[in-house]
């Protein structure tokens, strides 16, 4: 029983990071139909830019939890928020008139010029930062316990107010309200005097500030990382994002949270080995029966 | 400068240049991943080579020609391997190669190296598999896998009196190579493991896998893989109140296995099995000074990849830089090294295993356990 119980704890701090990075993908699905291939190695720049702000506050001799974290926090947004409205200003701007293949091939040269960049100006070397927040809070259950450490306590608290202050600010604010008129027509709301290039750039912000979020957590947490470290996150995250019915927002949270959920349970119970397996198995099976995902709108064909 | 300076420079370097034309280099090839994930292996690859090139330059090279270096990056991923070992053999014309590292890149770029005729010696690839396809020109200056394994089954089953042992790899050649091989040791020994299982290289959540060996109540984990997911495995086991005592092979014989796991308070415990020490041997004595006098430590598989390039340039300095004859004359030969006399059976082993346990303390380094 603890062990099914410590299996869901494992899952939904997996999820909810997962989900964080999804919101990029399907943001940007839905605004401009196209895929961000170099999302996660946006992800992956923040993971470097954590380390820095951590070295650059230890060096000023700030040595307590809540200002490092803070600092960090925001130093790393600003810098991949930055980030991110440059990638959509060189390498997608240029090619909103294109056709849709000609974005995509940009964003798959985008990310490996992330990479390449990285490795070159950082070094290939596996890099790690320090812990800074140790300890846990441990419930017994039976014979044994469960646990969540107080990182992914701040983890999924972190991720739920990232989620919920993005929610608002697309459902209640003038900015979401652009947002959504221009991710319904944009011509339309070009028209009606919506200036939506500047709508678009704000979607790559946000969805590169949703990543540098994932970024610092999960850095923070598990410590260690590389210039590679993108690639596996970000191919789980847009799974997510499809399982959840990409283009929706509430869906890249939900498939976050089930692809997680699922990797955790099933290689806690039956086996680690096949457990990507499983999830892959699991949105094939979804898209077999709802083709546009779990809370996705089947899109209809305009004439 | 006055102009008389700089006609004497002029006619120096033209000197120079005519001695470099008038002898041909000997070009051997330094293959590991340079890059990636596992890029502090290459490193210590390259320091190796560089400098016993650069020491058997100083001393009149090969027969008086000189070893030229090419770098060539595998990553560690197979494909990268087969490509760069045809770069080598066709466009560099190689004649030995010091390399791979991961025993994955290893074994398909031996059969390149064979088919071209290129002694091939690898510092560390220490999977069975490699000298077991029986090729004539393979050699290893490192043990070998089911020989790292017997020494940490029988630790685990004498020393350690375990009952308990979960098994966990990295679905890679070296890591399930290893693994199975020590599992084997350790059902032999009547043990059998309570748990064995694979993790994907290049995850960094494990918690899913360790909250099921904590389910399990292992006494010890052993893991076959890289340092890259050692780290994070280590971490997360302690973070989640687990005891059990973790035990690996020479792939985490780096000091950026304590950078990955967080901490050195993460890493205090860990066995891990690799060769007696490399910096052991009186005759590495001054190649070990000239390398700390220079601000760098031979750490892990440095003097390996030394070692390597010695034996690849006693089999071509004695056989008139004949690679085919000289895989043929090492099998014979004892070669004198950095690490002391090296032997190799047929099958391009060594003739003496000698691996140890080692255990990481608190501060992050790594000690023989007496």
């Amino acid at each position: 029983m603890d062990i099914v119980l410590q299996q869901l704890v494992n899952g939904l701090t997996l999820g909810s990071v997962y989900g964080l990075i999804a919101i990029g993908y399907t943001m940007v699905y839905g605004i401009i139909g196209m895929i961000n291939f170099a999302h996660g190695d946006v992800y992956m720049v923040s993971a470097y830019i954590t380390a820095i702000a951590i070295a650059i506050l230890t060096f000023f001799g700030i040595e307590s939890f809540p200002i490092i974290i803070v600092g960090t926090l925001f130093l790393t947004v600003a810098v991949t928020g930055a980030y991110g409205w440059v990638i959509e200003r060189i390498a997608y701007r240029p090619l909103r008139s294109s056709s849709r293949l000609a974005v995509l091939i940009s964003a798959i040269g985008m990310s490996l010029i992330l990479q390449n960049y990285v490795q070159l100006s950082q070094g290939a070397n596996q890099q790690g930062v320090p812990t800074l927040l140790t300890g846990a809070i441990r419930f017994s259950v039976g014979d044994g316990f469960v646990q969540i450490t107080y990182m992914k306590l701040f983890i999924l608290f972190v991720s739920l107010l990232g989620m919920g202050i993005l929610t608002y600010v697309i459902q209640k604010t003038k900015l979401g309200r652009m947002c959504r008129a221009t991710q319904q027509d944009r011509k339309m709301a070009s028209i009606l005097g919506i200036d939506t290039d500047k709508v678009i750039s704000t979607v790559f912000v946000i969805g590169a500030v949703m990543a540098a979020l994932a970024g610092v957590l999960v850095t923070l947490d598990y410590g260690a990382f590389d210039f590679y470290v993108g690639f596996i996150i970000g191919i789980k995250a847009f799974t997510a994002a499809v399982l959840g019915g990409i283009g929706s927002l509430p869906g890249a949270m939900l498939g976050g949270l089930i692809l997680g959920l699922s990797e955790a349970l099933f290689a806690g119970l039956i086996s680690s080995d096949y457990k990507d397996v499983f999830s892959f198995s699991l949105l094939v099976l979804i898209l077999i029966i709802r083709p546009s995902g779990l809370l996705g709108k089947p899109e209809v064909e305009k004439v | 400068m006055s102009n008389a300076v700089i006609r004497k420079t002029l006619i120096s370097l033209a000197v120079a240049g005519a001695a470099t034309l008038a002898q041909a280099d000997v070009v051997i090839g330094v293959a590991g991943p340079h890059t990636g994930a596992y890029a502090a292996f290459g490193e210590q690859l390259w320091k190796g080579a560089e400098k016993a090139a650069m020491d058997i330059n100083a001393a009149g090279g090969i027969n008086g020609e000189m070893i030229k270096l090419v770098k060539a990056d595998d990553a560690c991923e197979p494909k990268q391997a087969v490509s760069i070992a045809n770069r080598l053999v066709d466009s560099d014309d190689a004649l030995a190669v010091v390399g791979h590292f991961c025993s994955s890149s290893s074994i398909p770029a031996s059969k390149i190296y064979e088919e071209a005729g290129v002694i091939m010696v690898t510092p560390a690839s220490t999977n069975p598999t490699l000298t077991d396809q029986g090729l004539p020109n393979v050699f290893r200056v490192c043990g070998r896998d089911d020989q790292q394994g017997d020494v940490a089954a029988s630790y685990i089953v004498d020393k350690l009196n375990a009952k308990r042992v979960a098994v966990i790899h990295d679905k890679d050649t070296y890591g399930k190579g290893l693994a199975d091989a020590m599992k084997a040791t350790l059902n032999s020994y009547g043990v059998k493991e309570v748990m064995y299982e694979g993790l994907t290289r290049g995850e960094k959540d494990f918690n899913a896998l360790i909250t099921k060996i904590r389910s399990v109540d292992a006494d010890v984990v052993y893991f076959g893989g890289l340092h890259s997911e050692a780290g994070p495995l280590v971490r997360q086991l302690r973070e989640q109140g687990s005891k059990a005592i973790f035990i690996s092979g020479d792939g985490i014989v780096s000091d950026e296995f304590v950078s990955v796991a967080g901490s050195p308070e993460y890493v205090d415990g860990v066995l891990m099995t690799f060769g007696a020490p490399p910096t052991s041997y009186p005759s590495g004595k001054k190649v070990i000074q000239e390398f700390r006098d220079s601000g760098y430590e031979p750490e892990g598989y440095t003097l390996y990849s030394y070692t390597a390039m010695q034996v690849a340039v006693a089999a071509l300095a004695n056989n008139n830089l004949d690679p085919i004859k000289g895989a043929e004359w090492l099998k014979s030969h004892s070669i004198d090294t950095v690490m002391g006399k090296k032997d190799f059976d047929d099958k391009g082993d060594l003739t003496v295993s000698d691996y140890v346990m080692y255990e990481w303390d608190g501060q992050g380094k790594y000690n023989v356990v007496e």
